[in-house]
């Protein structure tokens, strides 16, 4: 049969759809968190003593100074997309990259965090916690490491579209009439930003 | 960039784009090839499930030890389950024919994200080979169930990691399938194609993609979870450590009860542009089906429990989780009056598409049915865990996802290869099938009755003859597996070529050439007022 012809698929590039996309991408996010906060809730109704001395172990500073270094990350992400849409691309790789060290900020303190945790020997399955730690506690520090350790996994991811977002405004395919890959970027890093938001509370602050 | 008219003389089949052979296929991101590659994946699969299957009614044919020991047979339907369930029935119709037939359907050129699309089909793959190391190296394969139970699914010395880590991986795949489709549906839709024009299999993949969507995750995250328990030993349902394996149980049938739904919905679909087609009638009660499909999309996230009744739940619990599990048969219901009503006073055209609709009507019936004596709660306690479930499951799950897939495939064949199958060797596949299916199953519900476990390969002497039925079965069922494969491989080379609409359909995917051009439609196509999926005289 004939077929000598090129036949070239059409450019599916719709604003809206990748927009679309992303939010439902969301929705699966938060059902995947949504489930271990479930897990959260059943395991502090039943262990409230043994959840409020586990929460005291916590350093609250490093969990305050974390929320703030977020908070100040989603406002530059934010800022980035802004200044793509007025035109001002090198503005807005500026603003991605500075997001991007603050997200390895982030990671920096966890990473001094949970070495704190491990020096004392707490981790999963360690002597100290089998050994001298009440069923709630050993259950408090278990979510705590799954809970925190999935979202700096996703840290890891946003920061990983970052460096595409930013590879795309340098070689101009992400661009005014083509925002969606950082517009997505941006809602991912919100996403992220808003689990921390509500990690924070409740490992670090209900007593 | 040229304009489809250009290539009129290749279809999706035959055309060459960049990359030549094998590779054309396997990089291509064209939705009806990736449908095509589902399609083959998803029946190197079956057989392989099946294979598992006749492996383990082979066993049941006598008590006693027949061919394998009790640790062989834990593994075999371990496996048997996860294949079948993870990489056949969940994305079964949805990625074939949805990919195949839905962008033609709702008259566009390809799915919203093509380059996604084909992800999900490298994520399916990735997932079947982590689960085939599962099976084939390591300490053994799995024998947890394919519901890997806590906490055995975490004491098990069988190599489960990759297993799970498999299901993890295909469960992406089915959200990324989901999250296309939603888009698709929103976005592509052609002028003229109003909600309440697009035909009844989109409007049923449209309520799966958002359970695939809204449900996946929770199994996601709760199969992560007995994987750190196995390495790390996170406590979150070890009862040693104060976790609770019940609350295993919740969070997995979270997920795995809406799945059931992914399962059927899209069945439901093929089979209602089945019916209008060969009954050459509009479809009785469009809205209602309409209304169902959400319906039951809705609530079938909220009767989860019923998996759990003799888990230990309390009694208001298990009230609620009863009489919503009888709420949710009822939309079912509805769609099969609408089915049995558009045949009322039609002009029925008997096809081998037909005869798997109508089976799938009665097989579903009996498959639902039963299901109303496990989601009671006196009757359950008594049959729970026992061969009725076995039947009920394969009733509903293989004789409604299965009929249902046999039934679209014999539907769409002349669209999707250009060439018509032979209809008398069909129709023998179709017989011999069913009459194998309904020997293999129909015993089981009367050995359950009768107290006869699930899950063991042994059983006692009273058993003996129902089991023998139900073997001889299996066997049957095979047979009409191997000569419906048979009759359509050589009919996809050597068939006589398929018109442009064999059944007198109405929709659109029956307005371009079989097999369709590479981009559907030479010219985007638009609705008019009078224009519909089910527009008969």
């Amino acid at each position: 049969m004939e077929h000598a012809h090129h036949v070239e698929h059409p450019d599916m590039y719709d604003e809206e759809s990748s927009k679309i996309g992303m939010w439902l991408f969301i929705f699966t996010e938060l059902l995947l968190f949504g489930a271990l906060f479930v897990v959260y809730a059943v395991y502090r109704y039943m262990n409230p003593d043994a959840f409020h001395l586990a929460a005291e172990e916590l350093n609250r500073t490093i969990g305050t100074v974390n929320t703030l270094i977020l908070l100040i990350s989603s406002m530059t992400i934010a800022m980035s997309t802004t200044a793509l849409r007025k035109g001002h691309r090198k503005t807005a790789i500026t603003l991605v990259v500075v997001t991007f060290l603050i997200g390895l900020a982030f990671l920096v303190n966890k990473y001094f965090e949970w070495g704190v945790k491990f020096s004392h020997g707490i981790w999963p399955g360690s002597e100290h916690m089998l050994n001298e730690m009440s069923q709630g506690e050993i259950l408090f520090f278990g979510l705590y490491f799954v809970m925190t350790g999935l979202h700096a996994l996703h840290i890891v991811i946003g920061m990983g579209i970052m460096v595409f977002a930013i590879r795309g405004l340098a070689n101009g395919k992400v661009k005014v009439e083509r925002p969606s890959l950082l517009d997505n970027c941006g809602l991912y890093w919100h996403l992220v930003d808003l689990i921390w938001i509500f990690l924070f509370p409740l490992f670090y602050l209900i007593h | 960039m040229q304009t489809s008219s250009a290539v009129n003389g290749a279809n999706y089949l035959t055309y060459q784009g960049k990359f030549k052979g094998l590779l054309g296929w396997i990089l291509s991101t064209d939705h009806k090839r990736i449908g095509l590659l589902y399609l083959y994946s998803i029946a190197a699969m079956f057989t392989t499930g099946l294979l598992l299957g006749l492996a383990m009614k082979f066993e049941l044919l006598a008590p006693g030890k027949t061919i394998m020991e009790a640790q062989t047979y834990n593994a075999t339907f371990t496996v048997h389950g996860v294949i079948m369930i993870f990489m056949v029935v969940v994305p079964g119709l949805p990625a074939v024919f949805g990919n195949l037939m839905m962008p033609i359907m709702i008259g566009a050129k390809d799915v919203a994200f093509p380059k996604l699309n084909l992800l999900s089909w490298y994520l399916y793959v990735a997932g079947v080979i982590l689960v085939l190391t599962a099976l084939l190296a390591g300490p053994g394969s799995p024998d947890t169930g394919w519901t890997f139970y806590a906490p055995y699914s975490f004491k098990t010395g069988t190599n489960l990691l990759p297993a799970i880590f498999g299901a993890f991986v295909l469960g992406f795949s089915s959200i990324l399938t989901g999250l296309n489709f939603l888009v698709t549906i929103h976005r592509l839709r052609c002028p003229g194609m109003k909600w309440t024009k697009l035909p009844l299999f989109v409007w049923t993949l449209y309520g799966t993609a958002w359970i695939q969507l809204l449900a996946t995750p929770v199994v996601g995250i709760t199969l992560v979870l007995v994987a750190l328990e196995r390495i790390f030993g996170v406590g979150i349902f070890d009862p040693a450590l104060g976790g609770d394996p019940i609350l295993y149980q919740h969070l997995f049938w979270i997920y795995s009860h809406p799945a059931v739904y992914i399962m059927i919905l899209p069945a439901m679909g093929a089979i209602s542009e089945i019916i209008p087609t060969f009954a050459q009638k509009h479809i009785f009660g469009y809205k209602a089906i309409i209304a169902s499909t959400m319906a039951i999309a809705f609530v079938g996230y909220l009767v989860w429990g019923h998996h759990m009744f003799t888990a230990g739940m309390s009694g208001t619990a298990q009230y609620y989780f009863s009489l919503l599990t009888f709420i949710v048969a009822i939309p079912s219901a509805i769609k099969v009056f609408n089915w049995i009503s558009t045949l009322y006073k039609g002009a029925i055209n008997i096809q081998t598409p037909f005869y798997w609709a109508i089976s799938f009507i009665f097989v579903f019936m009996v498959g639902g049915l039963s299901g109303l004596v496990l989601g009671a709660l006196a009757t359950d306690v008594h049959v729970h865990d026992t061969a009725f479930v076995v039947g009920h499951f394969h009733y509903i799950v293989f004789g409604g996802t299965g009929f249902g897939f046999f039934a679209a495939m014999h539907y769409w064949f002349p669209k999707i290869y250009g060439r018509m199958y032979d209809k008398a060797w069909a129709n023998i596949g179709w017989l011999v099938f069913t009459i194998g299916f309904l020997a293999l199953y129909t015993p089981m519900f009367y050995l359950g009755i009768m107290g006869m476990p699930r899950r063991y390969y042994d059983y006692l002497e009273e058993f003996h003859g129902g089991n023998i039925l139900s073997t001889f079965g299996s066997w049957v069922l095979a047979t009409g597996f191997v000569i419906i494969v048979a009759n359509l491989i050589r009919s996809a080379r050597k068939g006589e070529p398929a018109e442009m609409n064999p059944w007198h359909s109405k929709t659109l995917e029956w307005t371009v050439s079989s097999p369709p051009p590479v981009l559907n439609f030479d010219k985007e196509p638009v609705l008019g007022e009078d224009d519909g999926p089910y527009n008969y005289k």
